[in-house]
């Protein structure tokens, strides 16, 4: 009977797996290779906008004479046409640079937090993941009022006399950078406050006590210590950083590029489903490498 | 030196939550702005909660986001619970890998690659879009938000109480609704109110989803931004602001309570 039971909760236990596992095959991964496949079709006046690539339905003769058809044009003219070479670059440009900016800005703040009284800490923490509850929209949308050329910002500014004239913030990449590690910020503080928290203090009094002048005890110990956060941080924002669309849209200029913008544009303005497709594999395969990294920094804390 | 260290401490911790909030703030107080202009102060007036409640498509917007919100993130926090016991419990299988990649690899996804592969799919298929597969595509993204943090709740699980109950005859599908659900419940609330602000908030998956006759709240709000900023919209995001702070606040309460009472049930059970 006992054996029974266990085959039973052995099948049990696939149907389980099954589940999430399809959900997200069906769901997840194979829109991946369906977007691929669209990249090599071409743009055509009907609906859906693009020729079909190949099935079934013309069998097999028309399956192939469709395959010939197939084209890496699109590909080939992200890579040719200034245009999206420019953009590619810039977001990348863009997302690693606010990744440096994120994580200067954030490590203050998570060693100050992991440094507060304890009975504190909790609190602490909740207060930074409590903006993260709020709508991301609404709070780009707030830097628009502060950020404009009769903003707060401005408004500040002048009443200080540190200017006499607005100055243009609202439309730059300043703009975006702002935008950017505002919104992004409590991403690099977790990780950064959960190895930061879990330091033993210990070892600073213990240099300090050797004679070691506390920025040396920072670099040589502490930073070391929170290596695996800074890793962490810095790759949980670095990608979406890079596909980024709400952000550059509403707060930077036409001069900001960046390349989620663009596939919008070829997809919703251009109605050219093919082009922003490749310009979504391409982006995913520039994204590989770190994805391909975040995901074994991942492995490596799961077997700690 | 210790003082010196924590005046530094605490400036970086009051700056940092100054960023983080001043913003946020800044938005509420103009909520109440009577002036027409966004930036100039005048007075004190409701007058935008009044033009808000007699926009009609505004509210249409955001009952059908409040809707999809709620419907997404239950699916997905059964879905994502699933994946959790999955990935912790089920050790090695065939795809293992694949799955943990697939569970990962959503999280730090650009939503324009989501968005657009997603829509692509439903155009093949041959669906209607609307607010079905808007559903499909937020119950996919936010259900591995709710597998990672089920997932940290399961990994320090004791499951000796689970051995026991097994041990003692429970079947398993009555021990995980008996034992292992309630163990884990914090997490899974935690994971659903993420899933559900995870849906409130999307834009660019709800834009390539969506069909005629389901525009959501984001995308009502940001065609308005785009035409220039309006004060409604203040109003709006203030009283998003006060719904979710309500929701933390009592969500983080009733955690507590449960922590008490976990504590107070284990005191006893160690004099019994």
């Amino acid at each position: 009977m006992a054996a029974e039971a266990k085959d039973r909760s052995g099948k049990l236990r696939w149907l389980l797996v099954a589940i999430p596992f399809a959900w997200l095959l069906i769901f997840f991964l194979i829109p991946f290779f369906n977007v691929l496949k669209l990249s090599f079709s071409t743009r055509a006046r009907a609906l859906p906008p693009y020729k079909p690539v190949f099935d079934f339905a013309d069998g097999i003769a028309g399956f192939f004479a469709k395959l010939q058809q197939l084209t890496l044009a699109n590909h080939l003219s992200l890579f040719t046409d200034p245009r999206y070479v420019e953009a590619y670059l810039s977001s990348l440009k863009i997302a690693a640079i606010s990744t440096v900016l994120i994580l200067l800005v954030a490590y203050p703040i998570a060693y100050g937090m992991a440094r507060a009284p304890r009975e504190w800490r909790s609190m602490l923490v909740m207060m930074v993941i409590l903006p993260f509850w709020t709508s991301f929209l609404i709070r780009v949308y707030a830097w628009i009022g502060i950020l404009g050329n009769e903003g707060l910002l401005n408004g500040f500014l002048l009443w200080l006399g540190v200017i006499d004239q607005p100055i243009t913030i609202l439309t730059t990449d300043w703009a975006v950078y702002i935008g950017i590690v505002y919104s992004y910020l409590p991403f690099m503080i977790l990780p950064l406050y959960a190895t930061l928290e879990k330091m033993d203090e210990t070892l600073l009094e213990a240099a300090a006590d050797l004679g070691c002048p506390p920025i040396e005890a920072f670099w040589k110990i502490t930073f070391p210590i929170s290596l695996p956060g800074v890793v962490a941080g810095c790759f949980l924002v670095f990608i979406p950083i890079t596909g980024e669309f709400v952000i550059p849209e509403l707060l930077g200029g036409s001069g900001t590029k960046m390349i989620g913008k663009t596939l919008w544009y070829e997809f919703f303005n251009n109605r050219n489903w093919p082009l922003a497709s490749a310009v979504a594999v391409v982006l995913l395969l520039i994204l590989v490498v770190p994805i391909v990294l975040f995901q074994n920094a991942q492995k490596a804390s799961e077997a700690k | 030196m210790r003082k010196g260290q924590s005046w530094f401490n605490t400036t970086s911790v009051a700056l940092g939550f100054a960023f983080l909030y001043a913003p946020i703030v800044i938005l509420v107080i103009y909520s109440f702005n009577d002036s027409k202009l966004v930036t100039v102060w005048g007075g004190f007036s409701t007058r935008w909660y009044v033009e808000l409640l007699n926009d009609q498509a505004m509210l249409d917007a955001a009952w059908i986001t409040l809707r999809l919100a709620l419907l997404s993130a239950t699916l997905a926090t059964v879905l994502g619970t699933l994946a959790a016991i999955t990935m912790v419990r089920f050790g090695r299988f065939l795809g293992r890998s694949l799955f943990s990649g697939m569970i990962y690899a959503p999280l730090v996804m650009p939503d324009v690659i989501t968005g657009l592969s997603l829509l692509l799919l439903f155009v093949s298929i041959d669906i209607d879009r609307g607010f079905w597969t808007v559903t499909l595509a937020h119950t996919t993204l936010t259900m591995c938000f709710v597998a990672v943090v089920v997932q940290s709740r399961l990994v320090v699980f004791d499951r000796s109480l689970e051995e026991a109950a097994l041990d003692l005859g429970c079947p398993p599908f009555k021990t995980f609704f008996v034992i292992t659900l309630p163990l884990i419940l914090p997490a899974v609330v935690a994971g659903w109110m993420l899933a559900f602000t995870l849906s409130l908030d999307d834009l660019v998956i709800a834009s390539f989803t969506t069909g005629p006759g389901a525009t959501t709240l984001p995308m009502k709000i940001f065609s308005q931004v785009k035409f220039g900023v309006t004060p409604e919209i203040n109003a709006i995001s203030t009283i998003l602001i006060t719904i979710v702070a309500i929701g933390v606040i009592a969500a983080s309460l009733f955690n507590k309570r449960r922590e008490v009472e976990r504590q107070k049930a284990e005191r006893l059970a160690m004099q019994g």
